[in-house]
């Protein structure tokens, strides 16, 4: 089946060849084949493919890589909007702040909405 | 040093290890195991379909055995442990507070702290000789391998993202094809889905369907009763339909139905859906009441469905924050716009002779 493709030109994913080490962890942990190496250098193939988790970001060593993560879940958004704290679910609004090793700060609680 | 509960319905038996007595588990899942899936997936006690974090072993793992690491969501455990058949291996099971592998790791709970937590309170490094875990793709939002290996000492090598293409990534050295890194949204996992949704509409739909019925007996020619068993009752078939629509045909007929953004996808199924379900009806355009009250559903309906099927972009596997909020921004004020007139018009026809 053909790829299932979202919304065009909304992704904040930013790829810097500059930092870039080639080493590769992104395009692995991508999903949907968003990144490629051009000549060992990260290079963004298929923008609207991306889906904002933050994997790349996540797993990138130098911060070549960089997206605003979140879960694109509507329910999600709604929740926030209506001030409403994790009604039983997964999603996450703001996006986890940088990258490695400190997830989930204690202030993230109040943004867990109800979803998924 | 934390370890799992030997009394889960789940263990059979036990390994003694350099860090204590490690609760052994089988390949195969039993009815029990079946019968907890299905009700998860009607939304029945999904919530709280845990097992223990910690340590556990599959079959009868050695020194030199492969460390899978996974969430401690049921359903994500014994997905793994299935696809595991015939081998051996150490499970490393994470505490994401019952979520699942891409939610938690969306959340940071699977995470590089709790990973790194994890291994020092499991004694893994007691258990083996290596310092090589292999965690799921999925799990990449939430966990920094780079970060882990120095925090921990352990590598972490990301498997496909389906845990059933497992045993070929282990035959093949530990080494995905890029079809098992490609995530999917096929039938059968949009099918698997509905049941959650439909239930948590349904939910709704228990409390408006009433209000809506009794709603229906005021105003007419006819007695309260008598208004309520016509207008009532054909309200609350709309009102299923229109969950039908966003929250059956959405997801099953996404790839196909036009449009990129759900809400348009559920309005479309929505229209269509009202169309149906009003010339089945026999449309009575013959006075101001009926024209009105049919002009209602076919703004209530299209509304429904394209804030169901809206919602349905968390399930997705495809659907970016951004194009969410973008998505939502016209949306939203639409469904909201369409319903309050559909409601509106709806009550006006009631008192329209």
């Amino acid at each position: 089946m053909k790829r299932l493709i979202y919304l065009k030109d909304v992704v904040t994913l930013q790829a810097d060849p500059d930092r870039c080490v080639g080493c590769g962890m992104c395009l692995l942990v991508c999903p949907h084949e968003v990144l490629s190496l051009v000549a060992k250098r990260v290079h963004v193939d298929n923008r609207d493919a991306c889906m904002e988790c933050g994997a790349c970001s996540q797993n990138c060593p130098t911060g070549a890589v960089t997206v605003d993560s979140g879960v694109g879940c509507a329910a999600a958004v709604i929740n926030s909007m209506l001030g409403r704290e994790s009604s039983s679910c997964c999603c996450v609004i703001e996006p986890k702040k940088g990258s490695g090793s400190s997830a989930a700060l204690p202030e993230k609680d109040s943004q867990r909405t109800g979803c998924c | 040093m934390s370890l799992p509960r030997q009394q889960q319905p789940f263990v059979a038996g036990s390994v003694t290890t350099g860090s204590g007595t490690i609760p052994r588990i089988s390949a195969t899942l039993t009815s029990r195991d079946h019968w907890g899936a299905f009700k998860v997936r009607w939304g029945i006690k999904r919530m709280d379909y845990r097992v223990d974090p910690g340590l556990y072993a599959l079959g009868s793992p050695d020194r030199a055995a492969s460390v899978f690491v996974t969430a401690n969501y049921k359903l994500s455990f014994d997905c793994l442990r299935e696809s595991l058949h015939g081998r051996s291996a150490w499970i490393l099971v994470l505490d994401t507070k019952g979520i699942n592998v891409w939610c938690s790791a969306g959340k940071g709970t699977f995470g590089t702290d709790e990973l790194v937590d994890r291994i020092k309170s499991s004694g893994l490094a007691q258990v083996v000789d290596h310092r090589v875990l292999i965690l799921p793709q999925l799990a990449g939002p939430g966990v920094a391998a780079h970060a882990v290996k120095k925090l921990s000492g352990f590598e972490v090598v990301y498997g496909p993202i389906r845990a059933t293409d497992l045993p070929a990534f282990l035959d093949a050295g530990k080494k995905a094809t890029r079809a098992m890194r490609r995530g999917t949204f096929t039938t059968k996992e949009r099918i698997v889905l509905i049941p959650v949704e439909l239930v948590s509409a349904l939910k709704t739909a228990a409390i408006l369907a009433p209000v809506l019925y009794l709603l229906g007996g005021l105003g007419g020619p006819r007695g309260f009763w008598a208004n309520a068993s016509i207008h009532g009752s054909f309200a609350v078939l709309c009102l299923l339909s229109a969950i039908v629509a966003g929250c059956i045909l959405a997801p099953l007929l996404l790839p196909w139905v036009p449009g990129r953004a759900f809400s348009l996808k559920g309005l479309i199924l929505g229209m269509i859906t009202a169309l149906i379900v009003e010339t089945s009806r026999g449309l009575d355009m013959s006075h101001w009441s009926g024209s009105i009250e049919s002009a209602a559903w076919l703004l209530l309906i299209p509304a429904i469905s394209a804030y169901l099927a809206m919602n349905f972009t968390g399930a997705s596997t495809y659907t970016s924050l951004s194009g969410v909020k973008k998505e939502m921004r016209w949306a939203l004020p639409l469904e909201i716009a369409a319903g309050v007139a559909g409601l509106g018009l709806w009550l006006v026809s009631r008192f329209v002779a």
